[in-house]
Formats: C-alpha cells, structure tokens, sequence
C-alpha cells in the first residue's frame, strides 16, 4: 500500500517510514501541511497518515479541507491526545479514525485494514497464487470457487507468506507480524494459526511447509 | 458538586417594602391634611353663621330713655336652627349686667373688637360650646354703655360633618395606599425584569458555554455585564492556556515516546537474539504503560471535572454502545476477539453527560479487550426495566481473581492476577465515579464458567 505520513518531528517520521517499509509499504513522508499538498497534488495515496501539531498549521484545518475539497483518501489521525472528547472532536473533522501516539503498528495495521474495507475497498485487488485467489481487504481466500474467510491472524499469516512465496520465515520474524509488540509470545502461538491457515488451505495446491529447525515456508505443489 | 449559596436578603422585597413604608407615610398625610382641611372649613362656615347670627341680634339693640330694646331677630336663630339639633345660647350684657339670656354663660378671656365677631370654644351645660361675641356700645338714659352680645351653640352637627370627612379622608387614605401597594409590587417586578432575564439566561448556559453575554440590558446593569463578560472572557483565556499546554505537554512528551516505541519494533525485527528481543519488548511494554497511565489520569481528570460540570442532554443508549464496540473493533481483530453487541430496538435514553458515559463504555470494553485470551467472545449487552437501563459487559478472560469492584475501583488498585497486561489501575476508578455521578451502580465480578463480568446499572431519563 501507499500511504501518505505528515509528521514533523524528524525521528517518529522516519522511524515509522522504515516500520512501514518493513512491511512492505511505500511511504512518502511529508514534514508540513504544504509538503503534503505538493505530494497529493502530484500522487495518489491509499492512506493518509496525519499529525495534528504541524509548524505550518493544525491537521484538523487540513482534515476539514481535505474533506471540504470532496478528497476520498482515507486518513488516520496520529494524536498525542487520548481523551474521549478529543476523539469525538477528531471523528466530527472527517478524519476516518485515529491512533493515539505511541501506537502500536498491528493497531495501525488494524485500523487500516477497517478503514480500507468500510471505504469499500477499491485500495486493493486480489491476489492469486497456485489455484487460489486471495482477497486480503474482504479477508477470503477462494480455491476451486470456494470461498473461505480467514480470521485476522490467519489472514496476516498468509499476507505474510503468500508475498514471498518459497522464502522461509522463523517463528520470531512471523510473530513480529502477528502479534503486537507489546503482547507475551508462547512457543507454540505460531504453530496454532499455521494449523488453522492449513486447514483453511486444504484443497488448493498451495502448501505450507514446516522447515525443521527453521521456520515455515509457502509453497506451490 | 454544585454551590449552593444562601441569598443576603432579596431586592424585590427591599424595594416593595420601601415603596410601601413610602405610600404608608404619605397616605398618612393625605388623611391628616384632608381631615384638617375639611374642618376649618366646616368651622369657618359654622363660625360666619354664628357671627351672622350674633352680628344681627346686637344691631337690632335700640338704646333709649327709658333702657334697652332688644328685639331678637328670629331670622337669627332660624340660620343657627339650619344646622341641626343644635342647642342655641345667648347672654346679652349691660356693663357687667346680664340682662338676657343665659347669665352662667361663660364670657371670652380677650377684649372684644366691636361688630367684628370674636369665636372661642368652652365647655358649657355638659357641652362643647362655639361662642360668638360682638360688643357694641348704646346710648341708654343719655349714658354710653358697652353692651355685649353672646350666641353660643353646640357641635353636635359639626361634629358629625367631622366625622364623616374623616372617613371619608381615612377612605382616600386606604385607596391610596392600596393602589401604591400594587403600583409598588408591579414596579418592583418591572425594574427587576431585566436582572431576572440575565438571570435566567446566565442558568441556561451549558458549562461549555462561555461566549460572552451580549444582551440589552438597562445602564445600572451595564457594570455588572462588562464584569461578567470580563469573568467569562478571563476563565475562556485560562481554559484554553490550560487546553493548549496539556496539549502541547502531550505532544512533547508522546511524539518521542512514539518514536522510542517504534524504533524498538524495528530493532524487534531486525533481529533474533532471544535476550534483546525480551529486552526490547520490555521497553515497549514500559513505554505503552506510562502513555497509558498520563491518558488515563488525563481521563479521569476530565471526568471529576465534568461530573462537576455536567452538559446533560438526552444520549440514546444503544448507539453510542455500537459506536463505541465499533471503535475497539479493530483492537479485539488483532487477537481475533470476537465483539458481539445485544441492544434492544427500542429507544434507552438517559440524561447525562455523553462524554462521561462514553468514558465509562470504553473503559469496560478496553479491559474486556485486554484481559481476553486470543479467540475469545466479548458480550456487550443492554437491556431496560423502567428504571434502570442495564449494561454487562462480559468475557471470558483471566477473571478478577479475589478482587471485588471495591477494592479494583480503587485509584490504582490492580488486581493480582493482571499478570503482564499494561494497564494504569484508573479504568474502573473511572467507570464508578461517573456511575456514582449519574446515581446509578457498578459492580463486577467473577463470570460464572470463567471470566469476568462488569454490570453498570444507570437510571432512565
């Protein structure tokens, strides 16, 4: 996906630049309200990540202009205020939904995913690998017509393998993706959601494989 | 809570009661000054029949040779008779002789001035007697004598005359009295008017509100407006430093937390040293805990503040439940917790601050969220008796252990068996003051088969 970050303080941008490259997100990275006008006048993004206490100005003038100008992209307000009138404040704006800083990225993730599929989703097309399709905002995987939805770690899971199909992944690098940062990991955590994602795969041609010692891989058989 | 103040004493009153000690003393007035009129005119008419009367008998006295003629003019009496059942009096003296009439007669103290009447009043055969006196000097025998005629008569019809204008005086008093009264009272309240109207319109206003008054009002109000609007305009200006230094503080203090935070999810990422990776959860955990702690005290800050301050309007229940269970949806996807809301269809509205039963949603559904195992079923329901509408918010997590809702509504009382779940101990400290504010319950407690179940019970509008 393709996000849009407005956010002025130097290392929270570009910190949460390279986190969301890791995920395999393209992200241009606005300082001021006016760099980010440049940057949508001339691309089109699927997010806009927006901070509220900007040197140029407040992102909620921008947030109600963006949506007076009749602008669909979705934005996610990152605030440093947490009160619940702050958030009522912020929704009345036109802002899709909020994080309150320091956020968590499964949180963010989350919170976009929500955000895409009420917006309806036009964001992003469906995947195909072997003989299944893969609909990562509806959160369904169809093999021989038939479709099945995925809860929202298996359907992280397989986002996770299916976008590098044959590359081994370790149990760490898979709970990173699927669990919050902050949340206690048991061993066997991983093995259950590759369980049920099999489950849900069975069927198709698309296998995935236990590297002994190593991790777990995506394969086409 | 609210001041309630005791007032010193009350304007309208102070003004009634002035205007009527005011229209007392000069009814008063009127009375004495219509009654003093009418009598000396009642006496001065009396007195100029007396004097007529006198007047006439002592210029019908012939003196001659051989004495005095005296021949009283009926006409005379007949004036005097027109008054009344009055009885008449007369003494007519020669010198020092009375030769006429009644001779106990009592005579005036002062000389008199010939044909011009002298008046006095005297107590007389049981009576108040209105003497008349002229003397005349007569030739008798050749000799000048000083002849001197007296008419006396009672006071009974004056006295009635008197009477009467007395009422009558004493009834124009009353009336006017009575219409001041009135007049005062209807005065009262129409001066007071526009005090009342500001009144009113400063007990309208929400606790939010603070615009300044702009409204006509009479000059004398003028000071007390201009020190209002300055108040107003003084408390608006601290608000919003106040508004605007938590906001820049929380910006300061969360923008490098955020940064801490995500710096340590990449480090997370980068590596596989199982050592470090605790660490850097660690450091995670520590840095959502104290974000966590600074947003809750915030929180419940602002809900001692506006349970004080309350901005009540009528909250529909079950929409502002779905909004909020709406707003965790994401949260609870994470660890695929399956939120599921049961609302009636019928309308459940209370009179509240929306903010603050807001608060206290979230902050049950949060705990809910935080404390259930991965896969687990959060239950929201609400349901209604006429009283009382019902919330439970029930899961099926790691309980409260021995804790009761006393002991975890606690100011940053945990229970023991939170384990390693951030948290600030605030949530349930929020929940209950604003369940004591609307005067409804909380309670929570063990979920039978495991879990917890939290219960507010808050009153119908």
């Amino acid at each position: 996906m393709r996000f849009l970050l407005v956010e002025d303080n130097h290392d929270l941008g570009q910190s949460v630049q390279t986190r969301l490259s890791l995920d395999g997100h393209a992200v241009d990275w606005a300082v001021s309200l006016g760099d980010a006008e440049d940057h949508l006048a001339t691309a089109s993004y699927d997010l806009i990540l927006l901070d509220i206490m900007l040197p140029d100005g407040d992102g909620r003038d921008f947030l109600a202009s963006h949506r007076r100008a009749k602008r669909d992209t979705p934005v996610i307000v990152m605030t440093a205020r947490s009160a619940v009138a702050d958030r009522v404040a912020l929704l009345d704006t036109g802002a899709d939904d909020y994080v309150t800083k320091p956020f968590d990225f499964t949180e963010l993730e989350a919170r976009v995913r929500a955000v895409l599929r009420r917006r309806g989703g036009a964001a992003q097309t469906a995947l195909t690998y072997a003989d299944l399709t893969f609909d990562p905002l509806a959160a369904t995987v169809t093999i021989n017509g038939q479709t099945k939805e995925l809860r929202n770690r298996e359907l992280r899971l397989f986002e996770v393998l299916v976008a590098a199909p044959d590359r081994i992944f370790s149990k760490g690098q898979l709970c990173d993706r699927l669990l919050s940062a902050a949340e206690a990991v048991t061993d066997n955590a991983i093995e259950v959601y590759v369980g049920r994602l099999r489950k849900k795969l069975e069927g198709s041609r698309a296998k995935i494989e236990t590297v002994r010692g190593v991790g777990y891989r995506l394969t086409e058989t | 809570m609210m001041t309630v103040f005791s007032p010193a004493g009350s304007i309208r009153r102070r003004l009634v009661v002035i205007l009527l000690v005011v229209a007392a003393v000069l009814a008063g007035l009127l009375f004495v000054s219509v009654r003093t009129v009418a009598n000396t005119a009642v006496e001065t008419t009396q007195d100029a029949i007396l004097g007529a009367a006198t007047v006439a008998i002592a210029e019908e006295l012939r003196g001659g040779e051989d004495g005095l003629t005296i021949d009283i003019p009926y006409a005379a009496f007949s004036m005097l008779g027109a008054t009344g059942q009055d009885r008449v009096f007369y003494r007519i003296l020669v010198g020092a002789e009375t030769v006429t009439g009644y001779a106990d007669l009592p005579l005036p103290d002062a000389p008199l001035s010939g044909l011009k009447p002298t008046f006095f009043s005297q107590q007389y055969d049981g009576d108040v007697v209105r003497t008349g006196a002229v003397s005349r000097s007569v030739l008798v025998d050749g000799r000048s004598q000083i002849v001197r005629v007296l008419v006396a008569q009672t006071r009974t019809a004056q006295d009635v005359i008197s009477r009467q204008m007395a009422n009558q005086a004493a009834a124009l008093g009353l009336g006017f009295f009575v219409f001041a009264a009135i007049l005062s009272i209807f005065t009262a309240r129409s001066v007071l008017t526009p005090l009342n109207r500001l009144a009113e319109a400063m007990g309208r206003r929400g606790p939010q509100d603070l615009r300044p008054v702009d409204r006509a009002v009479p000059t004398e109000l003028a000071p007390l407006m201009q020190a209002l609007n300055g108040f107003i305009a003084r408390l608006r200006g601290a608000l919003t430093r106040t508004e605007t230094f938590i906001t820049e503080a929380a910006h300061h203090v969360r923008t490098p937390l955020a940064t801490v935070r995500v710096q340590a999810e990449i480090a997370m990422r980068q590596t596989d040293d199982d050592a470090l990776r605790a660490t850097l959860r660690n450091i995670i955990r520590a840095v959502d805990d104290s974000a966590r702690s600074a947003g809750q005290l915030l929180d419940h800050a602002t809900v001692v503040y506006r349970a004080d301050q309350r901005a009540d309007e009528l909250v529909a229940l079950a929409p502002l439940v779905l909004d909020v269970v709406d707003s965790f949806s994401p949260t609870a996807d994470m660890r695929d917790i399956t939120l599921r809301v049961d609302a009636p269809d019928e309308v459940i509205a209370l009179q509240f601050d929306r903010l603050l039963i807001e608060s206290a949603l979230r902050n049950l559904i949060d705990n809910a969220v935080k404390y259930s195992y991965a896969d687990g079923i959060v239950d929201v329901q609400l349901s209604t008796d006429d009283t009382f509408a019902k919330l439970q918010v029930l899961d099926r997590g790691r309980g409260i252990g021995d804790g009761n809702s006393v002991q975890l509504a606690a100011r940053f009382k945990r229970g023991e068996n939170v384990g390693d779940v951030v948290g600030s101990g605030l949530g349930l400290t929020i929940v209950r003051d604003v369940t004591r504010a609307i005067g409804g319950s909380f309670d929570i407690k063990e979920r039978q088969g495991g879990g917890t179940c939290a219960i507010l019970l808050l009153p119908l509008a």
